[in-house]
């Protein structure tokens, strides 16, 4: 019931106004009607009594589990040790305290709140929609008024002067955004590997992630093993393109691959070996999901699988192209390397990838 | 010198009217401590998003004093003897410092990561409260703009956080991130080079992650929080049907002090689940997964449950490449760029569709069962098993590892269950909605069912109905359907005496008989049915 709804304002000076009475003009008076207001028990009675305990309780509940946390975060050993010991437990103790410490003050409060408080029904009017149509009027020719003191209309040539302002916000733009802006193809980072710079008269060598070069023999027929560019840095993250799966085909297999090579992996592989870039050409996880049975290799971030006995073409999933082959050989000290960076480039596509 | 004596009880008033004196707020403060707000429990959702993110401030700050976005290389030499002398990133030592050489930090580490989680789950679960019942209606569409858009902002804000240690998990959800801004028409490429300062991973991304994470992802958000309360605030709660309750006003209780402290209790018990979440259940343990290293991936590489379902997009999406004059589009585009756009555009522009489709262009501050708007809620279930397609899908090799089903299988029971299952949840959806909406009609004219059943002279058997309402010579009542609850209970009603009181022995009296309670005892077994 708003103001206007109500016929006679009550008299606040009248000596036999409660308390509620007040409240209850108050809210009259900010548009609210207490329709209902009803204590839940009876003051003094048996029931509320028995919430004043459970609220008690609770809060008792919170002092003590508190304190518990206390205690235990200064004394409870808690750093770390190999093994079963008490250092363990000690976060799941903290958990622990601290849930029941919060959940005692939570449960005290809600039980103060719902069941110790009167309960009551209130209606308050909404004042929704436009604004009253002659504030709206006003505030209207206000705005008005404000745009033809500018005078921007009246005044061409402040007009045109004001696009003058519009590279201003291009400033704004440019310098955050600009400062980070780093051209991909000056230096062609996306199409090179840490393998680029080798040739078949100055290979790199694969080595393993501790930078020891691997010999032919090392590898057990059937078997893989993750190399990178024997390169400073060549195994650290600085190169993420380059982990490269080095496989030593079964020699039946072997010959599959060679019988299906594409063109541009000519020559490519070395004996019954053959590298592959272990960087999805989907979404640049590392494939190495290698099943021996099957010559499949899967990448565990979304399941694209790659027949390495052909190309290592996609045969499932999201990828599209193979992984790129690495053309490898045995330089002069009997170690793996390779004799040229990858000749399509590595991992995920991008748009300037024809 | 003569001291005067303070009066205590005079205190509180004499500091009000001082404070008044300067500040000019008795109004203003009365009718905020009067304002009246409708309750239900399902308006409580929201509440817990934004009370986690009260509790992500707090342990995100904590967390923020000792943890060094840095990407240099360094040595492991903290407690944690697994890792000692393993070659990482400060990123990733101070995060297990964090995890074993900080008084509390684990835990806190783990509330953070709950808390995160509860988040989005809360975000969720109110956005389809919002949208099944309407609440997004005029007035309340840019509301509904603002709601969205903290989904998102949570999302980054999540990934962000997720990628932070440099574990072998952050590191794989960047690579594919960078991988996805590759993919983009054009300008991937540039996008990529110039977030990550180079090729991926680069030196700079973790701290520029951070920056994002810690200071201008949540300055939106709490600037976002803000509008939102704030709109709710002025444009007041909507509120379910029911007596006394109409377009134009709010029937509840006024704010204080019994809605306030309920609020408060309540945030208290959410932030009590986090704290139990936190400390008792283990959660990213990214000493087990070890540094990020660009050559190590583990089978079972799940992102956090609010990603998966992007992370099924992407593993469902077949392999079309688009190639054509010398350029290329990945497949990676569809499900990862241009999937998610239109996942924001669409249910943005939804409050303007439907109020074309409905022809309903009025306010409205009553909210709608689901049963009552049959098709939105259908739209609901179809949207929902989409999202429940992909996410499932995005832990498919999960769910084939552990029921011993193919892993192509499962992509594709994905890729066929995407297409056909939504409108099938819609058409379900939308059958049980009217098949609810007729019940509740059939009570409001026949009466509540209540399993008596009674012979008549011709030696019939039917069931006896208790109408609501004063029924004519068939039986039927002529109630209006209102869009609210209809009992459908006898004992609700009346007829049937409530259960008394006690455990082992009554704690209270038995209720004396209804008397004169239309329809009583009598009336329901008199005949008329």
């Amino acid at each position: 019931m708003s103001e206007s709804n109500t016929p006679v304002l009550v008299d606040l000076d009248d000596p036999n106004l409660t308390t509620f009475d007040i409240v209850r003009e108050g809210a009259r008076r900010d548009g609210i009607e207490i329709v209902h207001y009803e204590p839940q028990y009876p003051a003094g009675s048996k029931g509320e009594r028995r919430m004043v305990r459970i609220v008690s309780f609770f809060f008792l509940l919170t002092g003590i589990a508190s304190t518990a946390f206390v205690v235990a975060f200064i004394w409870w050993p808690w750093e770390y040790e190999m093994g079963s010991n008490p250092s363990k437990v000690y976060t799941p103790i903290l958990g622990l305290t601290l849930g029941l410490a919060l959940i005692g003050v939570g449960l005290g409060i809600l039980t103060w709140g719902k069941k110790l408080l009167p309960h009551e029904i209130a209606i308050q009017d909404r004042h929704d929609g436009p604004s009253d149509p002659v504030e709206r009027k006003i505030t209207g020719e206000t705005l008005k008024f404000i745009g033809s003191e500018l005078s921007v209309a009246r005044r061409p040539a402040l007009k045109l002067s004001l696009l003058g302002l519009l590279p201003l916000g291009a400033v704004a733009a440019a310098v955050p955004i600009g400062a980070m802006i780093k051209d991909p193809h000056h230096p062609d980072v996306l199409f090179k590997t840490g393998f680029a710079g080798a040739t078949p008269e100055n290979p790199i060598k694969l080595v393993r992630d501790d930078y020891t070069p691997i010999r032919p023999e090392e590898v057990s027929t059937g078997g893989q093993i993750t190399v990178f560019p024997g390169i400073p840095g060549g195994v650290s993250n600085k190169y993420a393109d380059s982990p490269t799966l080095l496989i030593h085909l079964r020699e039946d297999d072997a010959e599959v691959l060679r019988q299906s090579l594409y063109q541009i992996n000519n020559g490519s592989p070395w004996q019954s070996y053959v590298a592959y870039s272990k960087i999805c050409t989907h979404a640049g996880c590392p494939a190495s999901l290698y099943e021996q049975q099957t010559n499949r290799l899967l990448c565990p971030c979304h399941q694209s699988q790659f027949l390495i006995t052909d190309n290592a073409r996609p045969v499932f999933g999201p990828a599209t192209r193979s992984l790129p082959m690495l053309p490898i050989t045995v330089d002069k000290d009997g170690h793996f390397a390779a004799t040229s960076d990858y000749k399509v480039p590595v991992g995920p596509a991008f748009w300037e990838k024809s | 010198m003569k001291r005067r004596k303070v009066d205590l009880k005079a205190l509180p008033g004499k500091t009000a009217e001082e404070v008044d004196a300067r500040l000019h707020v008795a109004t203003p403060l009365r009718s905020l401590l009067n304002k009246v707000f409708p309750d239900h429990w399902s308006f409580l959702l929201g509440e817990i998003a934004l009370f986690s993110f009260i509790v992500l401030l707090l342990t995100g700050t904590f967390l923020a004093l000792f943890f060094e976005p840095s990407m240099q290389e360094t040595h492991y030499n903290g407690s944690y003897v697994p890792l000692q002398g393993v070659q990482m990133s400060r990123a990733y030592e101070t995060a297990l410092n964090l995890s074993f050489d900080v008084r509390g930090g684990l835990i806190m580490r783990q509330m953070h990561h709950w808390a995160a989680l509860l988040f989005m789950a809360a975000i969720v679960v109110h956005m389809i409260r919002i949208f099944v019942t309407g609440a997004f209606r005029k007035p309340r569409e840019l509301n509904w703009i603002i709601g969205l858009s903290m989904f998102w902002l949570g999302f980054t804000e999540g990934f962000a956080g997720y990628s932070l240690p440099d574990d072998a998990l952050s590191g794989t959800g960047l690579r594919i991130a960078s991988a996805i801004m590759l993919s983009i028409p054009v300008v991937g490429s540039w996008v990529t080079t110039s977030l990550f300062g180079g090729e991926f991973p680069g030196e700079i991304i973790l701290s520029r992650l951070y920056i994002l994470h810690v200071f201008l992802l949540p300055l939106i958000l709490l600037g976002l929080v803000t509008i939102h309360l704030a709109l709710v605030f002025m444009q007041k709660h909507t509120q379910w049907p029911g007596p006394g309750r109409t377009n134009s006003n709010v029937v509840g209780e006024r704010m204080f002090p019994r809605y306030a402290l309920k609020q408060g209790g309540f945030f208290m018990l959410v932030f009590a689940v986090i704290a139990l979440m936190g400390g008792l259940f283990q959660i990213n343990p990214i000493w087990l997964f070890g540094p990020y290293e660009a050559a190590v991936v583990s089978a079972g590489s799940q992102p956090d449950w609010y990603v998966m379902f992007l992370d099924g997009s992407t593993r469902l999406m077949p392999a079309w490449e688009i190639r054509a004059f010398g350029y290329t589009i990945p497949p990676l585009f569809w499900p990862t760029v241009v999937l998610p756009g239109i996942l924001t555009v669409l249910p943005m522009a939804y409050p303007w569709i439907e109020a074309r489709w409905k022809k309903d262009k009025g306010h409205h501050n009553l909210l709608q069962r689901p049963r009552d708007v049959p098709d939105r809620t259908g739209l609901a279930a179809m949207a929902l098993t989409f999202y429940m397609v992909l996410t499932i899908s995005g832990g498919n090799d999960i769910v084939a590892d552990k029921f011993h089903i193919s892993l192509n299988a499962m992509t594709w029971a994905g890729r066929i269950g995407i297409l056909i299952l939504p409108p099938l949840a819609y058409y379900i959806a939308r059958r049980i909605a009217l098949g609810l909406q007729q019940h509740d009609r059939e009570v409001l004219a026949h009466g509540v069912e209540t399993g008596i059943i009674k012979r008549l002279p011709s030696g019939q058997f039917v069931e006896v109905h208790q109408p609501l309402a004063p029924a004519d010579d068939h039986g039927h009542t002529d109630l209006p359907y209102v869009g609210w609850t209809v009992p459908k209970k006898m004992n609700r009603l009346g007829a049937l005496g409530p259960a008394v009181r006690g455990f082992f022995r009554p704690v209270e009296q038995a209720a004396p008989p209804a008397q004169e309670q239309p329809p009583a005892r009598e009336e329901i077994t008199s005949g008329k049915h």
